[in-house]
């Protein structure tokens, strides 16, 4: 697929409908994914990032409800699908996540095999021999042996069930995978050992990824875009390696600067003070002003535009003269 | 010489396995587990010390044995003198709980949901007997609320846990543990729910109490990057051991321990140079049951550099270098470490691959 724009989604927005009114997680969000790329997408709880995962699943929860905006996958207008066609044609098969504690989500009483095995059986009609080479393939792409085919979940450590999770979402070659928070369960060593095997996945596979966590050190070594969110926006869009050198929005500078390093000696870390707002009645003008240093006059009266700056794009009023 | 707060000698916490019914009437031997086995460590007056670790190293049984939630199995541990193993009389254990206070991980289950946030900190002073009328209570409660800037008091007070947010929580169970002015804290993995930038709002102010209010705290982590900011010493554990301790610094640039350069290896650093580019995991397979801690150094069967004699003596703590930083390996400050990585081609396989020494991955490259 190479260089091919596999996901394009455009002004997306998905809405909550609460009592207590409506609760923006999503608004306006924009980006591309080209095959064989990662994008990924971080910040902090109740930013809408998973809100976002559910959305390209076409698997948001009423009261929620994408309101606006096209996610238009390999050719496939997901919003305009029902759920019927979602389940038969979409997920697993185009699009494809690996949950959040994806290792409790195992059911206990079958064999590792029985639920491997279930999304060819149910969307593909492959049973039997056929489908278990499949099924070693992909252990085989995880770094597991075929072995575990025939035992429990509760005969697995948590590495080797978040694999599992891994591998099963490979099956039907889907264009994405959506991983959500994959290793956060996990321990150091654990982790690095997944995150190594999803590097080498990721060049094997024309798969687009999407990674989503908090953690902005583990997007460092893995994803080729980034997208930072705050409060249902995308407010920093880019390359990663640009956006790790040279932050723009003021958001990302202090994400980037909170994370505690190994190596060198600090008398304080940085933070953000204050809590993301709620969304159902999110600040006026640039939802992230009340916690941001450098806010100014316009910020708490305009909504700030998207501006390129050194090709990355930041929503941000500081970047307005020079963007126009 | 700084006074010494928290003084284990050869602690030791075994678990004994529930037996069937069809075991004990074939009088098998029962199982143990041997979740602490044998550590020694100090935690000085004002200072903070972490223990980190794998999952099932122990960790936590340590911070349970300090805490008196469960009792030692042999060994000494002596908190600010008195030596706690012995401590059967319940008034006295009472009054030990009020110097020795616990932060636990989870606040979204630590604290009653049915509880307002006033009750929460009411009830270790009700317990404790401490302030005669409300009026002197809510003094109290409001200071603590200020110390874990949740300020004004009045706003939070009445606030229910489900109203507050992952970071305001775990600031009322810090505040909790500081109302009865408690000398020592045992902190169990208190930010790794949190988001990055609160988690490290919470590291700031923890360590801000330090010099306020003389707290000693014992940090237990699986996150080996916060110790650097937050601690002074450290204790890496491996299956019931202490491996390897010191100064922070010291053990994170310098580690001495195939296991402690192991676990540092692992930590995910924010370089986006690695993009195409594989550290390899110099320990091999996960960490054995604590029912069967293999003979010898209990690390030869994942260590890179086991030798003969790894499988065969028990090693002894060495101290190489500095002062105060030791290692239980036969060869401590004998290997140099390296890291082997691998450069990927855009086809996923193995382009290069490049051996360089521990100390080089840290160093920046710009």
């Amino acid at each position: 697929m190479g260089d091919k724009t596999i996901l394009d989604v455009k002004d997306l927005s998905t809405h909550y409908f609460t009592s207590k009114g409506v609760v923006k997680a999503l608004d306006d969000v924009s980006f591309q994914l080209k095959g064989g790329k990662s994008l990924g997408v971080a910040g902090e709880s109740g930013c809408g990032k998973s809100t976002m995962a559910y959305s390209l699943l076409k698997m948001v929860q009423p009261p929620g409800r994408i309101v606006k905006g096209s996610i238009n996958l390999d050719g496939m207008e997901v919003t305009k699908l029902d759920e019927n066609s979602a389940r038969k044609k979409l997920r697993w098969q185009k699009v494809s996540m690996v949950f959040q504690g994806a290792m409790d989500i195992m059911t206990p009483v079958y064999t590792v095999g029985h639920q491997m095995k279930e999304p060819l059986r149910y969307l593909m009609d492959i049973t039997g021999d056929e489908a278990e080479e499949i099924c070693k393939k992909y252990l085989d792409m995880v770094d597991l042996d075929f072995e575990l085919f025939n035992r429990y979940p509760h005969e697995l450590s948590g590495g080797q069930k978040q694999r599992i999770i891994i591998a099963t979402a490979l099956l039907l070659e889907p264009d994405v995978v959506i991983l959500d928070e994959p290793t956060t369960a996990l321990d150091v060593v654990v982790e690095a050992r997944i995150m190594n095997d999803l590097k080498i996945l990721k060049k094997q596979l024309d798969n687009g990824m999407i990674f989503i966590t908090h953690d902005l050190s583990i997007l460092a070594e893995i994803s080729d875009d980034l997208a930072v969110m705050y409060a249902g926006w995308i407010v920093e869009l880019g390359d990663s390696k640009k956006i790790y050198r040279d932050p723009k929005h003021p958001y990302t500078k202090k994400l980037i600067a909170a994370i505690p390093r190994l190596h060198v000696d600090i008398d304080r870390l940085e933070y953000i003070p204050g809590a993301p707002p709620e969304l159902t009645n999110p600040p006026k003008g640039c939802r992230f002003h009340p916690r941001c240093e450098h806010a100014f006059g316009r910020c708490n009266k305009e909504e700030p535009e998207e501006h390129d700056v050194d090709g990355i794009l930041v929503k941000c009023h500081l970047y307005d003269e020079r963007g126009n | 010489m700084p006074k010494s707060i928290v003084k284990a000698r050869n602690l030791k916490k075994e678990f004994i396995i529930v037996q069937s019914f069809i075991d004990k009437i074939q009088r098998k031997p029962p199982l143990k587990v041997r979740a602490v086995d044998g550590i020694d460590f100090d935690i000085y007056d004002k200072k903070s010390m972490a223990l980190v670790g794998e999952s099932g190293c122990g960790k936590t049984t340590v911070g349970k044995l300090i805490m008196k939630l469960i009792d030692t199995t042999s060994g000494k541990l002596e908190v600010k003198g008195h030596n706690i193993t012995k401590l059967d009389d319940p008034r006295k254990l009472k009054a030990y709980r009020r110097t020795a206070q616990m932060i636990y991980q989870d606040p979204f289950s630590s604290l009653d949901p049915r509880f307002k946030v006033f009750d929460i900190l009411e009830e270790p002073l009700l317990i404790h007997g401490i302030g005669s009328s409300m009026k002197e209570r809510r003094k109290m409660i409001d200071k603590a609320l200020e110390e874990v800037r949740l300020t004004p008091p009045e706003e939070f007070i009445d606030r229910y846990p489900h109203m507050l947010s992952g970071g305001q929580r775990q600031r009322i169970a810090i505040a909790r543990c500081l109302i009865l002015n408690p000398d020592f804290i045992v902190a169990d993995e208190p930010v790794s729910m949190l988001d990055v930038s609160v988690r490290a709002e919470v590291l700031n102010l923890m360590k801000d109490l330090i010099d306020k209010i003389d707290l000693t705290y014992l940090y237990i982590t699986h996150d080996i990057s916060t110790t650097r900011f937050f601690t002074d010493h450290i204790g890496v554990m491996y299956l019931g051991d202490i491996v390897e301790q010191g100064p922070t610094g010291q053990v994170l640039d310098n580690p001495l321990h195939p296991y402690t350069q192991a676990l540092l290896t692992a930590v995910p650093e924010p370089e986006p140079d690695r993009l195409d580019r594989i550290k390899e995991i110099p320990i091999k397979g996960e960490i054995p049951s604590g029912t069967n801690v293999p003979g010898g150094c209990r690390f030869h069967t994942r260590c890179p550099y086991a030798k003969v004699i790894c499988k065969k003596k028990v090693p002894k703590n060495k101290q190489p270098g500095k002062q105060g930083h030791l290692a239980k390996c036969h060869f401590a400050g004998e290997i140099e470490f390296k890291v082997k990585v691998k450069k990927l081609a855009d086809d996923g396989k193995v382009a290069g691959e490049e051996i360089i020494k521990f100390s080089k991955i840290t160093e920046s490259e710009e």
